[in-house]
């Protein structure tokens, strides 16, 4: 390892990074973009879907049978009852209903918390009140949005990017200096995550500034999640990148990944009430540990107590796939 | 010997495109390596270079197998290289010579290379010439024992191939060993040594060139346009007649004899062309195919 040649390559990839205005526009503007659009389309932080939780069961109810059947409501089976009044809490639940205790729950400031009171009307349950603030849609989404454009960044900036040197031959190139493939890797990807944290870090700022948005936890937790999620969405990229020889192959793998990886990481909406499947296959994105702790961390104020299961997983991924990455690595 | 390579062979899914191949390159000559596509130099090269590894055989360089000593001390202008994009020619030099331990002044190389004019420039916007050129430079930047150039004037325009053997000429009175790959038969007998055909993974001949060609020539050739000659021409004895194109040539044993026979059968002279064999002729000979078809 010489740390020349590790430096005068992570300069020069750092250099074509910064000097391509088109990417730097896609990795910079476009989350903003996202992220002050939604602000806008969903500045009431409500969706349609009425979701009332339900705890115990439901079955020959029959004061709660009308309510139950209700159409546009999603009932979603509850097991730990203080999270539910904390999502209640924070308007992710517009209702709880624990039916062996008779109680239910609503946020007092909640115009969807009314309006299913209404219709529960008649079935003699004992109301109880939380008044916490809402999350807003966007405070939701910012980490998902944030995380998916470092996905994106991650998987083509590092994936696409090595299956184009190899291509075009300046792998090749390379490869006919003294310069080893760990140099060279090792450069790819402190590149890319010097790059992931300083244009993430920025559009955090700006979209904050722009609208403000929830974060009760610490900051340097943040950027340890960005660092680890970043490193093992790198890490999936120089994964594809390791072999492959076709750009165009390699473009069809990358959106094969990148897209499910978007759909099902929870970057738009909660994989809450979805199929259990849905949630495991979620479990074996690296994605959806990122958003998780994030989000954990800026709405929750969680600590790393909290969020040590998405940390051990995201350096798994890491360690797990740079390994197999370099080990299958070829320039040719 | 610089290089020593025996019984080389690469083997490809059903296809021998090295097969056996010993030769040694001797420290300080230039080395040309001609055969027409297919032919096995390019991958012949690359096992050179270290960027191919063999189905079997052994490549010694200065006696020991490829190795680290052999990445810092050759130097090599690929024919398909891509740079790094967004960075400029200073810049690309600059990094390439982070990655060698002895590095050649970038001043002196720049002067050497022509690269003056267009130091600062993309090196996605420079034109065929200054490419090469620049190529050069970076295979000459650890200031290189032995260089490798694989067709290294393919697609240029005349004045910047002019330009370019020049720059190689340097580089050779500089008593660097160079081995150098091309299409083109003037290029070869311009800079090279000694030149070694290939065809079918073969070697097929080596030697000086000039020596080559007056060992398979003892002859000059004769060129007159077709329609010049009646049907059923015959040249005097011992010459041959082949027809290239629309024209017919003659490959005289002995030119005055031969112009005597013409005479005699009262053939127009006026579009007659007596030249001596060349490269292209002797390619076109050994291997019935001419070098760039």
């Amino acid at each position: 390892m010489s740390p020349h040649r590790f430096l005068a390559l992570l300069k020069a990839r750092n250099q074509e990074f910064l000097r391509d205005r088109t990417a730097l526009g896609w990795n910079i503007i476009m989350p903003v973009l996202i992220v002050v659009g939604f602000a806008f389309a969903f500045g009431s932080g409500e969706q349609d879907l009425y979701k009332v939780g339900v705890q115990g069961d439901t079955a020959d109810n029959s004061r709660l049978e009308t309510f139950l059947t209700t159409r546009h409501i999603q009932f979603i089976p509850i097991e730990s009852q203080t999270d539910a009044i904390t999502k209640v809490d924070r308007h992710q639940l517009d209702m709880l209903i624990d039916v062996p205790g008779n109680r239910y729950w609503i946020n007092s400031s909640s115009a969807k918390g009314y309006i299913l009171e209404r219709l529960l009307d008649g079935s003699e349950l004992q109301k109880e009140s939380v008044s916490g603030k809402e999350i807003r849609y966007v405070d939701w989404v910012i980490p998902g949005v944030l995380g998916m454009n470092i996905m994106f960044s991650s998987l083509f900036g590092v994936g696409y990017v090595i299956v184009r040197y190899r291509k075009n031959g300046v792998l090749k190139r390379l490869s006919a200096t003294p310069l080893t493939a760990f140099e060279f890797l090792l450069a790819q990807i402190v590149s890319r995550l010097l790059m992931i944290v300083a244009f993430t870090t920025l559009v955090y700022i700006g979209t904050d500034l722009l609208i403000g948005f929830r974060m009760y936890g610490s900051y340097w937790l943040l950027l340890t999640v960005l660092i680890l999620g970043g490193l093992s969405m790198i890490s999936v990229g120089l994964l594809i990148a390791a072999r492959m020889t076709s750009e165009e192959a390699a473009n069809g793998l990358l959106n094969l990944i990148s897209w499910p990886m978007m759909l099902l990481s929870g970057v738009w909406f909660s994989l809450e009430g979805s199929h259990p499947l849905v949630q495991q296959l979620a479990l074996a994105l690296p994605l959806t540990h990122m958003i998780d702790a994030a989000r954990a961390i800026m709405i929750d104020g969680a600590g790393p107590a909290e969020i040590w299961p998405q940390l051990t997983a995201l350096t798994g991924f890491s360690v797990i796939f740079i390994w197999i990455g370099a080990k299958t690595f070829r320039w040719e | 010997m610089i290089i020593e390579v025996k019984d080389l062979t690469k083997h490809y899914a059903g296809l021998k495109a090295v097969d056996g191949i010993s030769f040694t390159i001797p420290r300080g000559i230039c080395l040309g390596l001609l055969g027409p596509n297919g032919a096995g130099k390019t991958t012949t090269v690359e096992m050179l270079e270290g960027i191919l590894r063999p189905s079997s055989g052994t490549i010694l360089y200065k006696g020991a197998p490829l190795g680290a000593e052999f990445r810092n001390e050759a130097g090599i202008m690929f024919q398909h290289t891509a740079l790094q994009e967004h960075i400029t020619v200073r810049e690309v030099l600059k990094l390439f010579q982070q990655f060698y331990p002895h590095t050649r002044p970038l001043d002196e190389l720049i002067g050497i290379c022509a690269l003056g004019e267009f130091l600062e420039r993309d090196t996605r916007k420079l034109s065929g010439g200054q490419r090469q050129r620049l190529l050069l430079a970076i295979a000459l930047i650890n200031n290189p024992e032995i260089v490798f150039l694989d067709e290294p004037t393919t697609g240029l325009d005349p004045q910047s191939r002019r330009n370019l053997w020049e720059q190689v000429r340097r580089i050779k009175g500089e008593n660097k060993t160079l081995v150098l790959t091309t299409h083109y038969m003037e290029e070869a007998y311009e800079l090279c040594d000694e030149i070694l055909i290939m065809d079918h993974g073969k070697i097929i001949a080596r030697g000086v060139p000039r020596e080559l060609l007056a060992e398979h020539y003892k002859n000059s050739i004769l060129t007159l346009p077709a329609d010049a000659l009646p049907a059923g021409f015959k040249p005097d004895p011992g010459s041959s007649l082949q027809p290239q194109g629309d024209r017919m040539e003659i490959l005289s044993k002995e030119v005055n004899t031969s112009i005597e026979h013409l005479l005699k059968h009262q053939i127009s002279l006026t579009h007659l062309l007596v030249r001596s064999p060349t490269l292209e002729d002797l390619f076109l000979e050994l291997t019935g195919h001419s070098l760039r078809s």
